[in-house]
C-alpha cells in the first residue's frame, strides 16, 4: 500500500514543471508559493509606487493641476488596496510565512498544499481585477475604506469590481491563515515544545488566529455593501432608512486588526533577524510570547478608535481610548526587547541590519503618534488631516515594508543561493531611510496645521512643507533602482553565498537563519 | 548524529513524523467554520444595532408566522439526528443503512429550503422594502446559502458511501465527518439566527 501510493507521489512529483517554469504553476510547494507570493508582491508594490509618486507629483502645486479631481481619488483609492491587500498583506504572511514556516516547526510542507496553492492564485487575478477597475467607468474613488455614502453614491460600475476583489483577496487571506494556524499547532516536529518556537512562529500564529477572526467580518460587510450598490438596498444609505455607523464599526472590526496583520509579523521577523546579526539569543523570548498574544486580544477590541468624530457615545470613546492605550505596553516591551537584544551584542551593520534598525527608529516615532492618536480631544483635532496619514505610513511603512526589505537582504542567500552585493545595499538603506523619512515626517505638521487629506488641492501655505514631502517621495521612488540593480546584478554573477553567510549558530543549514529560540543549538537537530 | 544524515535520510525521516501525526484536517475544519461563524456574527451584530439605533418609518411591514420556521426549526434538529445515525452506521460497517440515513437527511434538506421560499413568497414584504427586510432576507439567504451547499455535499457523500466501490467507508470516515461537522454547525446557526430573527 506504501509502496503505491510512494509511487503515486512521484509520478505527482515528475508531472510537477521543473526549473523556473514552477514559478508560473500550480505548485504545492510551500518554497515556491513563497517566491511566488513574494515577487508577485513586489510587482504590485511597484504598481502602488507609482500611484503614490503620482499622488506627491499632484501635491507639489496647491491647485490639482496635474491629476483631475476625481481622477486623484480614484489614485488613492488604489494606491491604498494595493499597497495593503496585495503587497503588505501577502508578503509579511504569506512570502515570509510560507518560505519559513514549515522549516521552523520541522514539517515538510504547510498543513494544507492545495489550499496553499489556490490562497496563492486567488491573488493575481483579484489584482489585476484590481487594477482593471480603475479603467472603467466609474472607478472606486471613496478610499481604501469604501465608506458609504460616497461608495454607493457615486457610479459604482468600478467599485463593484473593487468589492469582488477584495472579497477575493480576503479568502485568499483566510485560507493562508487556517494553514498557518494547522501547520504550526498541528506539525510540529515531536518535542517542540510551543515556547521553544522560533518567534515568527508565535508572531504567524497570533496573526493568523486575527485574521481568522476579523476578515469573515470585512467579507460579510462588503457583501452588504455590494447588496446596497446592487440591489439598492438601505444597510448603509442613510436616505433609505439605513445606517453609515454601522459600516464603519464593522469595517474597523476588521481593518483595525489589519494594521496588526500587517505589523505583526513584521515583529516576528525582526526578532528573527536581529539576534543573528547582533551575535545573541532574542532577550526576553517569555515576555515577547505574551505581548504578541496580547496585541492579538487587544486588537480586536480597538477599532472604534477610528471613529471618534462618528457620534461615538462617551462610554465607547472611553472604553476605545483606554483599550488603546493599553496596547502600547506590550509594544513598548517588544520595543525593549530588541534593544537589549542589540545591546552589548557584537553588531555587523549589513544592509539586512541597518533596515531592521531603521525599522525600530520608524516604529518607535509612529507608535508614539499612534498612542497621541488614541486621545479623543487629539484625536478630534487631527482627524482625517495628514497627521493621520504620517502615522499609518510609519506604522505600515517605516514598520513594515523596512522589515520586508530587511528580510529580503536577510533570507535572499539562503533562497537563492547566492550574496547581494552590501554597497547597493547600503545606497538602497539610505536612500530608503532618508526618503522616508522626508516624505512623512513634514506631513505630521501639515496634519497639526489642518491640511486635510484625500483633497486633490490644499492652502497655498502648505506648499513648501508639500514640496519637501515629494522631495523625500522621489528619494523613495529612486531607491528602488539599487535594489532591482541590486538582486539582478546578484543572480547574473553574484557571490555563492555557502551554508552559513551570516554564522549562524545552529547545525543545520534550515535553522541557520534563525535563533531567536530560547536556547540556541537546541531547536536546530531531531536529538536523539 | 542526526546532523550528519544525507537530505534523504532526513526526508524519510521527516516522512515518518508526519505519519506520526494525528489527523489535523477535522482541526483546520473547525477552524474554518469559526470564521465561517464570524460572519453570521458579523450580519447579528449589524442586525441587532439596526434594531437597537434605527426605528422603522411608520407603516412599515415587519411581522414574521412562527408556523414554517418552526416547523424548519425542528426540521433542522432532525436532520443533525439523522446525519449522527448515518456516521454511527458507518462506524459498524453498515454502508446500505448510512446511506439511507445521508438521503433522509439530504431530504431533510431540500424540505427546509422548499418551506423557506414557501415563507419568502408569501412574506408581505421584499428585499428593498425597508431595513429590517433587507437584513432579515440578507441573514436567511445566507444560511440558506450554507443549507444548500450543505445538503449538495450530503448527496455527493451518500453516493460515495454505496457498498461497491465508495471511497467513504469505516477506514476512510473524513468526509463523512467532516460535512456531519458542517451541517451541525449551520444547524446550530439555525437555531441562534430562529431566536433572535423570530423570536427576540
Amino acid at each position: 500500500m506504501t509502496i503505491l501510493i510512494d509511487n503515486k507521489a512521484k509520478l505527482k512529483e515528475s508531472l510537477q514543471p521543473k526549473g523556473f517554469l514552477r514559478y508560473f504553476s500550480f505548485s504545492l510547494d510551500h518554497k515556491v508559493i513563497g517566491i511566488q507570493y513574494l515577487v508577485c508582491g513586489f510587482l504590485f508594490y511597484l504598481v502602488g509606487g507609482t500611484l503614490a509618486s503620482a499622488i506627491r507629483i499632484e501635491l507639489i502645486s496647491p491647485l490639482s493641476d496635474f491629476l483631475p479631481r476625481d481622477v486623484y481619488n480614484q489614485v488613492l483609492t488604489l494606491h491604498g488596496t494595493i499597497m495593503i491587500f496585495l503587497w503588505i498583506v501577502p508578503v509579511v504572511n504569506g512570502a515570509f510565512g510560507n518560505y519559513l514556516i514549515p522549516f521552523y516547526v520541522g514539517a515538510r510542507d504547510m498543513a494544507f498544499p492545495r489550499l496553499n496553492a489556490v490562497a496563492f492564485w486567488l491573488i493575481p487575478p483579484s489584482g489585476l481585477m484590481l487594477i482593471a477597475s480603475y479603467f472603467i467607468e466609474g472607478a472606486a474613488q471613496s478610499g481604501w475604506t469604501a465608506y458609504p455614502p460616497l461608495s454607493i453614491t457615486t457610479p459604482q460600475s468600478g467599485q463593484i469590481i473593487w468589492i469582488l476583489s477584495v472579497l477575493l483577496l480576503g479568502g485568499s487571506s483566510i485560507f493562508g491563515g487556517i494553514n498557518f494556524i494547522v501547520t504550526i499547532l498541528k506539525l510540529r516536529r515531536p518535542g517542540l515544545k510551543l515556547m521553544n518556537l522560533p518567534m515568527y512562529c508565535w508572531a504567524m500564529l497570533g496573526t493568523s488566529i486575527l485574521v481568522v477572526l476579523s476578515t469573515p467580518v470585512l467579507a460579510g460587510t462588503l457583501i452588504l455593501l455590494s447588496f446596497d450598490i446592487v440591489a439598492h438596498t438601505g444597510f448603509f444609505n442613510p436616505a433609505l432608512g439605513g445606517n453609515v455607523v454601522v459600516y464603519q464599526h464593522l469595517f474597523w472590526f476588521y481593518s483595525h486588526p489589519a494594521v496588526y496583520i500587517m505589523v505583526l509579523p513584521a515583529f516576528g521577523l525582526v526578532s528573527e533577524i536581529l539576534p543573528i546579526h547582533c551575535r545573541k539569543p532574542l532577550f526576553g523570548y517569555t515576555t515577547m510570547v505574551f505581548s504578541i498574544m496580547g496585541i492579538v486580544v487587544l486588537g480586536l477590541v480597538v477599532w472604534a478608535h477610528h471613529m471618534f468624530t462618528s457620534g461615538t457615545p462617551p462610554w465607547m470613546r472611553l472604553f476605545f481610548t483606554i483599550a488603546t492605550a493599553f496596547i502600547a505596553v506590550p509594544t513598548g516591551i517588544k520595543f525593549f526587547n530588541w534593544v537589549a537584544t542589540m545591546w552589548g551584542g557584537k553588531i555587523s551593520l549589513n544592509s539586512a541590519m541597518l533596515f531592521s534598525c531603521g525599522f525600530i527608529i520608524n516604529f518607535v516615532f509612529g507608535g508614539i503618534t499612534g498612542v497621541a492618536l488614541a486621545q479623543v480631544p487629539f484625536d478630534i483635532h487631527v482627524h482625517d488631516t495628514y497627521f493621520v496619514v504620517a502615522h499609518f505610513h510609519y506604522i505600515v511603512y517605516g514598520g513594515s515594508v523596512f522589515v520586508i526589505f530587511s528580510s529580503i537582504y536577510h533570507w535572499y542567500p539562503k533562497v537563492v543561493g547566492k550574496l547581494l552585493n552590501e554597497n547597493l545595499g547600503y545606497l538602497h538603506f539610505a536612500l530608503t531611510f532618508i526618503g522616508f523619512n522626508l516624505c512623512f515626517a513634514p506631513q505630521h505638521w501639515l496634519g497639526l496645521n489642518g491640511m486635510p487629506r484625500r483633497v486633490a488641492e490644499y492652502d497655498p501655505q502648505f506648499q513648501f512643507v508639500n514640496q519637501i514631502s515629494s522631495l523625500g517621495a522621489l528619494f523613495m521612488a529612486i531607491s528602488t533602482i539599487p535594489f532591482l540593480i541590486n538582486i539582478i546584478i546578484s543572480i547574473k554573477k553574484g557571490e555563492i553565498a555557502g551554508n552559513n553567510p551570516w554564522k549562524g549558530l545552529n547545525p543545520r543549514m534550515v535553522n541557520d537563519f534563525s535563533s531567536s529560540c530560547r536556547k540556541l543549538g537546541r531547536r536546530g537537530s531531531i536529538s536523539k | 548524529m542526526t546532523i550528519l544524515n544525507s537530505s534523504d535520510e532526513i526526508k524519510k525521516e521527516g516522512d515518518d513524523l508526519i505519519n506520526h501525526h494525528e489527523d489535523f484536517r477535522i482541526f483546520g475544519l473547525i477552524i474554518f467554520l469559526i470564521a465561517d461563524g464570524m460572519t453570521f456574527a458579523g450580519f447579528f451584530a449589524a442586525y441587532l444595532t439596526y434594531k437597537a439605533v434605527n426605528p422603522l418609518p411608520e407603516g412599515s411591514l415587519y411581522e414574521l408566522e412562527l408556523a414554517i420556521p418552526t416547523l424548519n426549526t425542528i426540521l433542522l434538529l432532525i436532520s443533525s439526528a439523522t446525519f449522527h445515525k448515518a456516521g454511527k452506521a458507518l462506524i459498524n460497517q453498515k454502508n446500505d443503512i448510512s446511506q439511507k440515513w445521508l438521503l433522509i437527511t439530504a431530504s431533510l434538506g431540500i424540505t427546509f429550503l422548499i418551506c423557506q421560499l414557501f415563507e419568502y413568497f408569501n412574506l408581505p414584504f421584499g428585499l428593498t422594502d425597508n431595513l429590517f427586510a433587507s437584513t432579515f432576507y440578507a441573514l436567511t439567504g445566507f444560511h440558506g446559502l450554507h443549507v444548500t451547499l450543505g445538503t449538495l455535499m450530503i448527496l455527493i457523500i451518500s453516493w460515495q458511501t454505496r457498498i461497491n466501490g465508495g471511497r467513504i467507508t469505516y477506514k476512510n470516515m473524513f468526509p463523512l465527518e467532516a460535512v456531519e461537522l458542517y451541517w451541525h454547525f449551520v444547524d446550530g446557526i439555525w437555531v441562534i439566527l430562529f431566536i433572535i430573527l423570530y423570536l427576540y
